[in-house]
């Protein structure tokens, strides 16, 4: 099987896995996801931090198995096509910080990457200033990378490293079903579950965890990234992943239609404000952090699937970024942006670009 | 003799980037390039063949591939 040609890196490959997960989010949205938010990496990830407990924000409180999902998915691929390489040692408190600023960036515009083009594919204007956001916060970073920034290398490890996200993974499911929703209960066991608000609406378990499996299996064979998109294209004019990316709006956009999920304006969009500065702002910050850790919150997943766990501590550093958006004020709401999200969103350039400024090394 | 380009153990783009400018500095001849993941396999030879480069062999070496690319004239 590793000897076969892998059809998924090919141009028709990405551009199938992009479309697979823009039909799969529209639907898990008819199937129960919150509008716009078929799937959306930091959104959930931001559920996740709430049912834990690490926040308490009780309307975005749910355990999601698509994020447990596309972890174990890509393990699984990794494994059955001896890709799985346990590997660690790349700055990993550089990936730490700059996962908790990516989800704080990506907070104040309520959106990973993914939900920016989910948002846009339900006719979500406000999703065009995140997405010029994501573009500019990008291309500073190819700036960084013309620069000679980069983390160092990583070295090959022990197998239980690569092991360590996907066994949370697996802890966190086990908790999922062991403390499953109770109707009207705030709290199940130990986690924390929101009754009103888009933490209430999911689809159901298994759908949400075989939809997360499968994109977890394709992504991992793709290397679906939609940041790697947008850095490819500014920087090696490499159109390769951005036809991913293009498919996933595009086929999200025709379910949405025929699912009459379509609803373009700026105003009153399901979980999204108004303010154009900060949804662009919001997204300059998670562009740029995505760019100098060298992915998108998905692709992260899937790396930390296949065995990197430098990719791993950016997902714990987004978990935990959750938790101080919501309990600091950081994070928007509908009705804009947090009490604290500028000043946030500041402070998280100011340290973006002290790690882009100082972390150049002759690698040759 | 070729030129080699390690780029183990490094994440996306910094292998392309390497492979990149090493194309740019030797403009024809051949090169080899050694990565640790096949992302970077497939990165680096999709790199390659978009700048007129082809890949000659790419063999598995202990846990990483050693990529051997070429330019005639």
């Amino acid at each position: 099987m590793a000897q076969m040609k892998n059809i998924f890196a090919t141009r028709w490959g990405i551009i199938s896995v992009g479309a697979f997960i823009g039909v799969f989010a529209a639907l898990l949205q008819k199937w129960g996801n919150p509008a716009n938010m078929g799937v959306c990496v930091a959104c959930f990830d931001r559920d996740i931090a709430g049912a834990l407990g690490l926040h308490r924000t009780d309307v975005v409180q749910y355990m999601r198995p698509e994020i447990i999902g596309f972890v174990l998915g890509s393990l699984i691929a990794a494994y059955l096509f001896k890709e799985f390489r346990p590997r660690a040692g790349s700055a990993p408190i550089v990936r730490f910080v700059l996962g908790a600023f990516a989800m704080i960036g990506a907070l104040v515009f309520l959106g990973c990457p993914w939900r920016a083009l989910l948002r846009l594919a339900g006719g979500d204007g406000n999703a065009i200033l995140g997405i010029a956001g994501l573009i500019v916060g990008i291309w500073i970073g190819t700036l960084f990378f013309k620069g000679g920034y980069n983390l160092g290398r990583s070295e090959k490890t022990y197998a239980s490293v690569g092991w360590l996200l996907p066994l949370i993974m697996i802890f966190f499911l086990i908790l999922r079903l062991l403390f499953p929703p109770l109707a009207d209960k705030p709290q199940s066991g130990v986690l924390f579950y929101s009754l009103k608000g888009p933490g209430s609406m999911h689809a159901p378990l298994a759908i949400s965890l075989l939809i997360g499996l499968a994109v977890g299996f394709l992504a991992q064979r793709s290397r679906f990234c939609t940041m790697g998109a947008l850095r490819d294209l500014i920087l090696f004019r490499q159109p390769h992943l951005f036809l991913g990316m293009l498919s996933l709006l595009v086929f999200a956009f025709l379910t949405n239609l025929l699912a009459g999920q379509f609803h373009p304006g700026f105003e009153k969009q399901p979980i999204a404000h108004t303010m154009s500065m900060w949804n662009f702002g919001g997204m300059v910050l998670a562009g740029l952090a995505f760019a100098l850790a060298g992915g998108c919150p998905g692709r992260q997943l899937f790396l930390a699937g296949e065995g990197d766990g430098d990719a791993a501590i950016f997902v714990l550093g987004m978990i935990v970024g959750a938790g101080f958006a919501h309990n600091f004020g950081t994070a928007s709401s509908a009705a804009g942006v947090g009490p604290h999200g500028i000043a946030a969103v500041i402070i998280g350039l100011l340290v973006c670009l002290f790690i882009g400024f100082t972390m150049r090394r002759n690698i040759a | 003799m070729a030129q080699i380009v390690d780029a183990r153990g490094l994440s996306c783009p910094q292998p392309v980037l390497m492979t990149m400018e090493e194309i740019k500095k030797t403009g024809k001849g051949q090169i080899e390039v050694l990565v640790d993941t096949d992302t970077s396999k497939e990165n680096v030879s999709r790199a390659a063949t978009s700048q007129g480069w082809q890949v000659q062999n790419v063999a598995e070496d202990g846990g990483c591939y050693r990529i051997v690319i070429k330019k005639d004239a």
